[in-house]
């Protein structure tokens, strides 16, 4: 990543950087925000088009009543408070991808306010922390449509309009200044899209554009009262960018003060191919957006009965889920966390969990058998040749003692390879087991016999030695010993 | 605006402005004044008390009797309409390659 220019880490270290967060969210509606087209990315350019969202004169907008409660739930899942009366206004600025002259928006009066998530953060002395980053309001709007400015032969003076995505249902939703690293601001986004992909209210893709983020970045030196003043680095469409956007503002706004100039308020473009933000506009040619009411729609009023039922569609959300799961399936931090990353994930994983003996066992077969082999055949989840049932007789297997580990992934191979369940090829394969005590003693005399030293570190108090005679012994039998009665019997062969 | 002393010239430049419309130095004081004539009819309504109105923005609730609607009732069914005809919308085009608006290059401003 380039900077704005070398600064030592003891000047940085003098500023302290704050930063504020505006995350667009595109609704997973069927149709428009005000209009009934079919709110789909893509499509053949301006097919997705009716008077209403061409803003053809005398056409109304009227309100989808989906993307209400769309908004209302995600403002519910980040723990808003919701206005029951809010109000629509226009926003004006006059741009060919926004044909009515105006974008309709929510001023004063948004449709919730007041919320919060957390996320994990580092206090001053570096120890990890929960941090709760507020958010000022969600509010609603609709989305422009798109400009093409390149690849075509009269580029160079033609700018080219589709119009599908104009009127598309949004929400934006608005943090405090309460960031104050790149790493929370990643932190930040990430819960925040966890969080939205479990309301289901956003499929949140940023590359189709369904999730955007512009970040406002000021520092001021440490302890000062009064935030600096604020750019706002606009176009920020990658989680892969986010962090080194924020960090090359901090750097250039820090680089600007220490050679003695001020930071200009001005909205700034992200460049991800340069690694650097350029200067869009000053605050002197700012946009003035001249709001003012929507007349064409009406107050939304959200009543209370109608927010009760709005509100049961809400799942359980993602922290709440992996502290259930760590406390019900005994799970550590780490594994509940990657099965909570998408609904989709946790949801079959508790299906599994709840009908095998050890959800533990299952946890570990799905995320490192399974997942690993997924990612091997460049496969997805809901490609897996291992249905869920097959995960629970694996692990269930298991936890019985009746195949190995090895066996496990010798069976697991072939079921990749041969695109079959692992309960038909288990059936068939019935991988020879060998349960007779007599000829696993006889194995593990002939692996004592030949390894005297490790039976003299056992025997001097070394337990853990007792891994490497099962591992032999398991070797010797081509694993198929029968991995409970092979432990025990090691132990008591040692111990004699 | 500026104030009581009505519109000045670099309020219309900066309206304008916003309105990416380019006057001419002769469109200027004619817009200066016609805006100021629009706001003298509009300052008429300020001599009426309106402190216990309620402020509003637009008349269509009062159709339906001041009924006031709390679950969406009026709202819009989540359902798909078909769109209009593209060689129809880019018939009233100014400009098209028949799938495109084509306008004037733009610069971001
Ligand atoms: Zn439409």
């Amino acid at each position: 990543m380039s900077t704005a220019t070398a600064l030592s880490p003891e000047i940085l270290a003098k500023y302290q950087p704050v930063i504020g967060l505006e995350v667009h969210v595109q609704l997973l509606t069927e149709t428009k925000a005000f209009c009934g087209c079919v709110n789909r990315y893509g499509g053949e350019p301006n097919t997705h088009v009716c008077p209403t969202c061409l803003g053809l004169p005398g056409a109304l907008p009227v309100l989808n009543r989906q993307a209400v409660e769309y908004a209302v739930l995600a403002a519910k899942s980040i723990n808003c408070e919701i206005r029951e009366t809010s109000v629509f206004a226009r926003k004006n600025y006059f741009y060919p991808d926004s044909p009515k002259g105006y974008q309709i928006s929510q001023f004063d009066k948004p449709v919730a306010e007041n919320g919060w998530i957390e996320v994990p953060a580092f206090d001053e002395s570096g120890a990890p922390i929960t941090k709760r980053i507020g958010i000022t309001r969600l509010h609603m709007e609709e989305d422009a449509g798109k400009s093409i400015h390149d690849g075509f032969a009269d580029s160079i003076n033609r700018t080219y309009i589709d119009l599908n995505r104009c009127g598309t249902p949004l929400v934006e939703i608005v943090s405090e200044p309460d960031l104050r690293t790149p790493d929370e601001v990643f932190e930040y986004l990430t819960r925040l899209k966890e969080i939205l992909l479990y309301t289901g209210v956003s499929d949140c893709n940023m590359e189709e554009g369904s999730l955007r983020c512009d970040a406002n970045v000021s520092v001021m030196l440490k302890g000062a009262k009064e935030f600096g003043t604020k750019a706002e680095v606009k176009n920020v469409n990658s989680f892969r960018f986010i962090r080194s956007a924020v960090q090359y503002e901090i750097e250039r706004q820090i680089g600007v003060i220490e050679e003695g100039g001020r930071v200009v308020q001005e909205s700034r473009l992200w460049n991800s191919g340069e690694g650097r933000t350029y200067s869009m506009r000053s605050k002197e040619q700012a946009h003035d957006y001249r709001y003012f009411p929507e007349p064409d729609l009406p107050p939304l009023v959200v009543g209370a009965e109608w927010q009760a039922e709005i509100f049961k569609a809400l799942p359980e959300l993602p922290e709440a889920r992996r502290a259930r799961m760590i406390e019900e399936f005994g799970l550590n931090e780490q594994d509940a966390a990657t099965i909570t990353a998408t609904r989709d994930f946790a949801d079959r994983f508790e299906v599994a969990a709840k009908k095998a003996k050890s959800p533990k066992r299952v946890a570990s077969i799905l995320l490192s058998e399974i997942t690993m082999r997924l990612r091997a055949a460049e496969l997805s989840d809901e490609q897996s040749p291992v249905s869920l049932d097959g995960i629970v007789l694996a692990a269930d297997l298991m936890e019985d003692g009746t195949i190995s580990s090895k066996q496990l992934k010798q069976l697991l191979d072939s079921s990749f390879a041969e695109n079959k369940d692992f309960p038909e090829i288990y059936e068939r394969d019935k991988p020879q087991q060998i349960s007779d005590a007599g000829a696993i003693e006889q194995m593990i005399d002939e692996v004592i016999a030949a390894n005297p030293k490790q039976v003299e570190q056992y025997r001097g108090g070394k337990k853990t030695v007792a891994a490497f005679f099962v591992g032999q012994v398991m070797r010797l039998s081509k694993g198929q010993a029968n991995p409970a009665m092979l432990n025990e019997l090691v132990t008591k062969k040692l111990d004699s | 605006m500026s104030g009581q002393s009505g519109v000045t010239i670099e309020d219309v430049r900066r309206v304008a402005e916003l309105a990416n419309l380019e006057l001419t130095p002769e469109e200027e004081p004619r817009m200066q004044r016609d805006l100021n004539a629009i706001l003298g009819h509009i300052a008429e309504l300020n001599e009426l008390n309106t402190s216990d109105v309620p402020p509003m923005a637009q008349v269509g609730e009062m159709l339906d009797g001041n009924a006031v609607h709390t679950h969406g009732e009026t709202l819009r069914a989540d359902l798909v309409q078909p769109s209009v005809d593209r060689a129809a919308v880019m018939a009233s085009a100014p400009e098209t390659d028949g799938r495109f608006f084509k306008v004037p290059k733009v610069i971001e401003r």
